[in-house]
């Protein structure tokens, strides 16, 4: 047998092999988390440290850490973005600077954005074990990934939006106002929705910022779950909570493949229809 | 070009924000240096090398065994998912038909979105058995190992896969016109010019798995210990934090900052040079 030929066979084996472990985990989880999901499961709050109800309130909470995280990071990462790819030319020191920062907050892991969480937001802004807390430290996770989807999607605008704007002496501001913004959005809820799958998918930066309390959270001052942390807590805490892990985490994959679709669509396909070339 | 009024309020406003979003970055650093600075000043560094054991609370800081897990953990991980993520990388680009390399793309895609604590959760208990029935406990150096290797094999895949990408066709096609087989291309043309990228995605799989932390701790069985063997219980130093943040009291949570650091400087490292091999790998496209 030629080296040629045994390549051939190697890889399509190796791509065999990953497909099989791939499928078997995914069969395992599915088939694991399906026996103990229903509606009520859903919708019911949990009893007994988790082993029985449902994730009604860990669903809830899980909402509301996504939200405070992306109302802070998304208003913050658009203005970033738009600095960087309208305001200033990409050689300037204050982006080059900008941009530098990012990539090195986008390598940190997330345990150590837990500590950060827990000595910042918790204990030197007194905010406590809190949904805010974590949904804070959350926004500072997903600032990277935000901001490097919407720069990518301004600069797909082509320049002609930009010089017909200005041929029309619109200033800069309504120039991104009425054109430039609208003509990125696909890019930017698909940018967001990343940043929303990013954030869901995280446990361990939640654990000692947002807390393990799992009852229903009156307000984002509380402690609330998160559905990942509820998780972990029932295989690794809870004796025979493993059942109801599983059903939790095909929750979870779920939620995130649904996000990560919806987001990849509109990164595709809508952002194409929306822009017209001149 | 001068800027109207509007514009020029709207630019300060701009980089208000974005002078709060790269100082992120810094505040995390003045923060973990503050956090350990308690420790530091009466331990010196030296001492968490060389101190008897882990006893924060009786005054000993050794990290080393939660190190040599946190480093053997990834470097088996590695030496499982580099060639397979190569491989994988070139099925798809090379020898794979397009509807099965984009199904395949797909997959590994969506692997990649798996949140680690489901990796961690399958891995206990799934992998954790299967390991035990080999030699017990089953929580083990090798069982980390595996779902590690599980975890950033399509983080491997997918970079390697765009750092194939970026190699100009012309290559391909000037090395097929001289009849070269497909492997001979692959081996001599093709690998070697997508190199730097290729070490740049190993380096960014490599801070991915020394930085995860829920998989390692739901799989590795975490006792303080340097490993003596593939089936012996581990605890890397993102587990320790994870486990003992909860209830860590004055030194001993100054102390765990000090892991925290070390950390992020063993990734900062890692990812910066990925980047730096990733730079190369364009420059060398250019020409």
């Amino acid at each position: 047998m030629s080296t040629n030929t045994l390549a051939t066979c190697l890889i399509w084996l190796a791509a065999l092999f990953v497909t099989a472990v791939f499928v078997c985990l995914l069969a395992d989880i599915i088939s694991q988390g399906l026996t103990g999901l229903s509606w009520s499961y859903l919708i019911e709050p949990p009893q007994d440290a988790g082993r029985a109800g449902g994730i009604g309130s860990i669903i809830v909470s899980t909402g509301l850490i996504l939200l405070v995280a992306i109302a802070t990071s998304a208003p913050l990462g658009l203005a970033t973005a738009i600095l960087l790819t309208e305001f200033s030319t990409q050689k300037s020191t204050f982006a080059q600077f900008v941009e530098r920062s990012l990539d090195v907050l986008s390598g940190i892991p997330s345990i150590i954005f837990g500590l950060f969480g827990n000595a910042f937001f918790c204990i030197y802004l007194g905010l406590g074990f809190s949904i805010l807390s974590g949904g804070l430290t959350l926004a500072c996770m997903a600032l990277p990934i935000l901001i490097r989807t919407a720069t990518e999607g301004l600069r797909a605008v082509p320049n002609d939006y930009r010089l017909s704007a200005a041929a029309l002496s619109m200033t800069r501001t309504s120039a991104l106002i009425h054109l430039l913004v609208p003509a990125a959005t696909p890019a930017l809820v698909a940018g967001l929705m990343l940043g929303i799958g990013r954030a869901g998918a995280e446990t361990a930066a939640l654990i000692f910022t947002s807390g393990y309390v799992d009852r229903m959270p009156d307000s984002v001052m509380d402690s609330g779950r998160a559905l990942s942390v509820h998780i972990y807590d029932l295989s690794m805490n809870v004796a025979g909570g493993d059942a109801k892990a599983n059903s939790a985490a095909l929750v979870l994959i779920i939620l995130l493949f649904v996000i990560n679709s919806v987001s990849s669509f509109l990164a595709n396909h809508w952002m194409h229809k929306r822009i017209i070339h001149l | 070009m001068s800027l109207s009024h509007t514009d020029q309020n709207l630019s300060l406003i701009l980089q208000l924000c974005a002078l709060i979003a790269a100082a992120v970055v810094l505040l995390i650093l003045v923060f973990l240096l503050s956090e350990s600075w308690p420790v530091l000043q009466h331990v010196s560094v030296w001492r968490f090398f060389s101190d008897d054991a882990w006893h924060p609370a009786q005054d000993l800081y050794n990290i080393t065994p939660m190190l040599s897990a946190t480093l053997l953990s990834t470097l088996g991980a590695l030496l499982l998912s580099t060639p397979l993520g190569i491989a994988s990388a070139l099925f798809t680009r090379y020898y794979a038909p397009p509807a099965l390399a984009a199904w395949y793309r797909r997959l590994i895609e969506l692997l990649a979105g798996i949140p680690s604590v489901v990796y961690g959760l399958w891995g206990l208990t799934t992998l954790a058995p299967l390991v035990g029935q080999l030699h017990p406990p089953g929580v083990s150096l090798l069982t980390a190992i595996l779902v590690l290797a599980l975890m950033i094999l399509p983080t491997i895949a997918l970079t390697v896969d765009s750092a194939l990408r970026a190699v100009p066709v012309a290559y391909h096609h000037s090395a097929a016109a001289l009849g070269l087989s497909r492997w001979a291309i692959i081996k001599n043309i093709i690998l070697p010019a997508a190199h730097s990228g290729i070490t740049s995605s190993v380096m960014l799989a490599a801070g991915r798995a020394i930085g995860e932390t829920m998989a390692v701790l739901m799989v590795a069985g975490n006792v303080v210990q340097h490993p003596h063997s593939l089936f012996a219980s581990v605890r890397t130093l993102t587990a320790n934090i994870a486990l003992e943040m909860s209830y860590a009291m004055g030194d001993h949570r100054a102390a765990l900052f000090v892991a925290g650091l070390a950390l992020m400087l063993m990734v900062l490292l890692l990812v910066s040079s990925a980047e730096l091999f990733k730079r190369r790998s364009l420059c060398l496209q250019i020409h």
